[in-house]
């Protein structure tokens, strides 16, 4: 959109009876056009030798380079590894994360306790915990599963904390007006005020949970996505740093979209959008 | 014009409420003393009546009504509902907040439900029958499967009735209910609550600024004084007929209307809020 006017002219497109595939979908359409121009402009810098492609490959080659990774199968294993880190770690954050949330949310002198660890986690990147994590845990996918899991529980932590604290007064009131006691007052109001926090702590943690993993098998792994992008960007093989590069992108895209639909969904629960 | 509040001794009909020398004091942080907001209000509310509160704006009505309730302390003086002390909430009074604050994560019908699910105390089939027959009793028929956010705002408040209503109570209190509604809307819901409380049968404490909308709805109407609020006067409603949007109309209405205004006006010229000369 590059003015106010033409702004004007889509919404009349839009109020129209005769809508035409274009006008309904526009926006795809700009966004597909983009990226093909984008890829077809990276190809043809190479072809005409414009650029060296060890330096930025090219996706003809990135094509290549990934076909033969699922012939020869060695993806496969890359692929599980850093999965199964990825659940392990963030399903760990979810299970410890919502709960001590949820009560440093509720219970303040329980927050009191541990807000000062929280914060100084919460503030340090936690990748500089790493060569701690690789003398406790070995260089196996235990050091993983506990760099992404402390990577993620904090994101989640705290924003559940702040949705459990976030209740809408006027809720309160109706509650105790009924004479609710404090344990109904916290499952009837708290809990589900704060599943819209919840929510974006999920998906915030995601991002937090990718670069755990890719960092975390950067450095020190045996087998990973990470740990593949690592050994092929030693040898300067660039087209299998971009086939890991993409991986990552994609799933973390994926992720956040699905991640960002349920949260569009429990939007109406929010404090500030009620009425 | 009867100035006190004590019952009308021909009136037999039984006291429901009845307000003792309240006075409640709330703390100010800034000035770092008490401010009193009620000094000794004594009011009855008899069976079956509806009773409207007006007041300068701040008087301390809500509070009056947060008191009857049991959600505000009192300092002095006594609440009584049928004759038992008001100490805390209880199931025999229900209050219809100003803002509608339905729980946006539960359908019209669990909205309804909820305060009797809090109270436990019917089994949980009978809590659904009950909100069911309330959701038709307010006229929302169809829309019990509905989230607060699909329906506009005189739908939502009249959910809000509804859920006070669910828990039978003796005595529904309702704090501005219809402030927040455009001025036609508000109308329509001013003849509903009427037809609403006529069916459920309730003794009503109807807050309101809105001096048409306490004479259109009320038995009689009780003005506050500025604060320290105290019942400046006790207005009898006496319209003839059933209330309808024409009632609006009668001579006598508007008669009522601009006596209560003059009690009002009074106070606010009392306290600077409206000076009695127009001038430069």
């Amino acid at each position: 959109m590059t003015s106010v006017t033409s702004d004007l002219a889509d919404d009349d497109a839009l109020g129209g009876p005769s809508r035409s595939i274009w006008t309904r979908h526009e926006n795809t359409f700009l966004g597909l056009f983009a990226v093909a121009a984008f890829l077809l402009f990276w190809e043809y810098s190479v072809v005409w030798g414009w650029v060296n492609p060890l330096f930025t490959s090219a996706p003809t080659r990135i094509i290549k380079a990934g076909a033969a990774m699922v012939r020869d199968g060695s993806i496969w294993n890359d692929l599980a590894v850093s999965g199964m880190e990825f659940a392990l770690g963030y399903g760990l954050a979810v299970v410890v994360g919502v709960p001590l949330g949820i009560l440093m949310g509720w219970y303040r002198r329980f927050n009191a306790l541990l807000e000062p660890f929280v914060n100084a986690l919460y503030a340090t990147p936690r990748i500089a915990l790493m060569p701690l994590i690789i003398i406790w845990f070995g260089v196996d996918m235990t050091s993983k599963v506990a760099i992404i899991f402390l990577s993620t529980v904090f994101p989640i932590l705290v924003n559940t904390m702040t949705g459990v604290r976030t209740i809408d007064r006027d809720f309160i009131k109706v509650a105790r007006s009924f004479g609710a006691t404090d344990g109904q007052l916290f499952t009837t109001v708290a809990l589900p005020s704060s599943v819209p926090n919840l929510l974006t702590g999920l998906r915030l943690g995601l991002g937090h949970a990718l670069i755990g993993i890719v960092v975390g098998e950067m450095y020190g792994a045996s087998a990973g996505i990470g740990y593949m992008m690592q050994t092929a960007g030693a040898t300067f093989q660039t087209d299998r740093v971009m086939v890991g590069i993409i991986i990552i992108a994609a799933v973390g895209m994926a992720l956040t979209q699905v991640l960002k639909m349920i949260e569009n969904r429990f939007e109406m629960w929010r404090v500030d959008h009620r009425g | 014009m009867p100035l006190d509040a004590t019952p009308d001794a021909s009136d037999a009909r039984a006291v429901k409420l009845s307000a003792r020398g309240v006075r409640i004091d709330f703390w100010n942080e800034r000035i770092k003393r008490n401010l009193r907001v009620l000094d000794g209000v004594d009011l009855d509310v008899r069976e079956g009546e509806l009773l409207a509160i007006v007041g300068p704006s701040g008087c301390g009505k809500s509070t009056f009504l947060g008191a009857v309730d049991g959600l505000v302390k009192t300092r002095a003086g006594e609440i009584c509902v049928d004759g038992v002390r008001v100490e805390k909430p209880g199931a025999d009074r229900a209050m219809v907040f100003q803002q509608d604050s339905l729980f946006p994560w539960r359908t019209v019908l669990r909205n309804i439900s909820y305060g009797l699910e809090l109270q436990g105390r019917m089994p949980k089939g009978e809590i659904r029958d009950r909100a069911a027959s309330l959701v038709e009793l307010v006229g929302l028929k169809g829309f019990g499967e509905h989230y607060p956010h699909e329906l506009s705002g005189g739908m939502r408040q009249r959910v809000n009735i509804a859920r006070a209503l669910a828990t039978d109570p003796k005595l529904l209190l309702l704090d501005e209910p219809f402030a927040a509604l455009d001025a036609q809307t508000r109308e329509f819901m001013q003849v509903e609550l009427l037809k609403i409380l006529a069916r459920a049968k309730k003794t009503a404490l109807f807050i309101t600024h809105q001096i048409d909308e306490a004479v259109f709805l009320a038995d009689r109407v009780a003005v506050f004084s500025a604060r320290p609020a105290r019942i400046k006067a006790i207005v009898d409603v006496d319209l003839q007929g059933q209330r309808t949007l024409e009632t609006k109309l009668q001579p006598r209405f508007r008669d009522l209307q601009e006596r209560i205004w003059r009690l009002i006006e009074e106070e606010a010229e009392r306290t600077g809020l409206l000076t009695s000369t127009v001038g430069a």
